[in-house]
């Protein structure tokens, strides 16, 4: 019962969200806004993250195929898959849901306790929309270029640390990075990542919007935020991948 | 003239507000006094429709406010100026910034006209030089000024204020009271303010509406609150051992 009564009041919430706004300019400046704050202020997270766990991927696949019979360049390959397939899409999506989706709620959440919803539900503003919609069109826009980042360096984060430590030289990792490459892969990603931007900031709007109490209240909204915004990827990632790529 | 008609308001299964009807006048300042959870803020915020009533209604001159759509509420909403308890400045944006705001969203100004009009509304609050610092870089008194001036930006016709004077020392309580009236003179508006601070009972209580336990329990002036037999107006009014004493001689 719980649930469905959640469900109906995001579902109200999503279409107080996209109704037509009162100054489009307004919105715009908002969105710029937005595009800095929950995306460019990402990339740091997104390259660090993704350059070891390359790296990790790589030397892990490495290890797992010491085998004559199984080529060399099969380590660039796999690391190239697992990059695009599921890491830099469905991990940096988990990895954003907390980083943006706490963020977001305990933004929105503070907003709420402190009356500023109120105070612009007063002059006669969307508050829903005026809040939520510029940081659902940031994310949406600018997630799947962080997608990108992620894929670039997650594979030379693998290049480096395969030929450092000499379990792949570097023209059999090239040469597996470029074999039987299926484009349709990151069209899958940026896919994904474009359906996990919605899951992590309308969730976590949603929790943050809807906050009652003070302090501890918006920590724990935060909290369901990230928990929620994770489970609703991972069953995406499901979701998605039986989709797309059956 | 705002009309309150019977209204209820419940919360789960706990009633907060029981039939209250009211009427509020303009140019003069409207008083709703009462004890901490007597109901007053849930009145305020239902005659401005923060909350949905579930019984009666609340009248902005002819018009059916609290039966309006979210549409046709804005049109009205874009009149009202609230102050509220905790200012609800927005954080991140500058004292400027912060008046400018609804000129921002609801007019065709030009950047140097809202800046004018911005510098206008502080100046009569009295807020100089202030106007690149942030909510958290000035004081709680400021904060409330800040607050009003943007709730003036847009000339309204009707002005909430949800106690303005709480955590403030007695003279800025003063001044912002002081204020508050001045403005109600100046732009003739409807100005309803929720509070309990005796000393603005005393001084502005033009017309004046106790509340108790979600009831209305007494209506009148400043003036003739001190001859009330309402017993429990004189035990919120009269409470502390000074006040009683003040009401004896008064009498005598």
């Amino acid at each position: 019962m719980k649930f469905f009564y959640h469900f109906g009041k995001y579902v109200i919430l999503l279409s107080k969200v996209f109704s037509k706004p009162e100054k489009s300019k307004i919105y715009y400046k908002q969105t710029l806004k937005e595009l800095l704050n929950l995306g460019v202020n990402s990339i740091g997270i997104v390259i660090v993250i993704s350059a070891f766990t390359g790296a990790v991927i790589t030397l892990q696949t490495a290890y797992n195929t010491e085998n004559p019979f199984y080529p060399r360049y099969l380590i660039g390959l796999m690391a190239r898959d697992t990059i695009i397939l599921e890491f830099s899409s469905t991990m940096v999506g988990l990895i954003l849901a907390g980083k943006i989706g706490s963020n977001i709620a305990s933004e929105i959440g503070t907003m709420r306790i402190t009356e500023q919803i109120d105070a612009l539900e007063i002059m006669g503003v969307n508050s829903a929309s005026y809040l939520i919609l510029p940081k659902i069109i940031a994310s949406v826009l600018f997630n799947p270029l962080l997608t990108m980042i992620s894929i670039a360096v997650g594979v030379f984060g693998g290049w480096i640390a395969g030929t450092i430590t000499g379990v792949v030289s570097s023209e059999d990792y090239i040469y597996g990075i470029q074999f039987a490459f299926i484009p349709f892969y990151v069209t899958y990603a940026l896919i994904k990542t474009v359906f996990y931007a919605f899951v992590i900031t309308s969730v976590s709007s949603y929790y943050g919007y809807f906050v009652r109490g003070g302090a501890l209240e918006v920590g724990r909204s935060s909290t369901k935020a990230v928990v929620y915004s994770s489970i609703l990827i991972l069953l995406c990632d499901v979701i998605l991948t039986q989709l797309l790529l059956s | 003239m705002i009309k309150v008609n019977h209204i209820w308001k419940s919360f789960n299964r706990q009633t907060v507000l029981k039939d209250i009807s009211v009427e509020f006048e303009k140019g003069i300042i409207n008083l709703i006094i009462g004890q901490s959870g007597s109901g007053k803020t849930v009145l305020l915020k239902s005659i401005v429709g923060l909350l949905d009533i579930d019984k009666g209604e609340v009248k902005y001159d002819d018009v059916v406010y609290s039966k309006l759509n979210f549409k046709k509420k804005k049109e009205i909403r874009k009149k009202i100026g609230m102050l509220f308890q905790g200012s609800a400045l927005f954080d991140s944006s500058t004292v400027e910034e912060n008046v400018i705001y609804p000129l921002d969203m609801f007019t065709n100004m030009s950047y140097e006209e809202k800046r004018e009009r911005a510098n206008f509304c502080l100046n009569k609050v009295n807020i100089l030089n202030a106007n690149h610092l942030y909510p958290s870089e000035i004081s709680g008194g400021m904060q409330k000024r800040v607050a009003i001036a943007r709730a003036i930006a847009l000339n309204p016709e009707y002005l909430f204020c949800d106690e303005p004077d709480s955590g403030l020392d007695p003279i800025t309580t003063l001044r912002i009271n002081n204020l508050i009236k001045e403005i109600t003179e100046e732009f003739n508006t409807i100005t309803i303010v929720n509070t309990h601070d005796m000393n603005s009972v005393m001084e502005f209580g033009e017309k004046i509406v106790f509340i108790h336990m979600g009831q209305k329990w007494w209506e009148g002036t400043n003036k003739n609150i001190l001859h009330s037999e309402n017993e429990k107006l004189n035990d919120f009014v009269f409470a502390n051992h000074m006040a009683k004493r003040l009401k004896q001689i008064k009498r005598i």
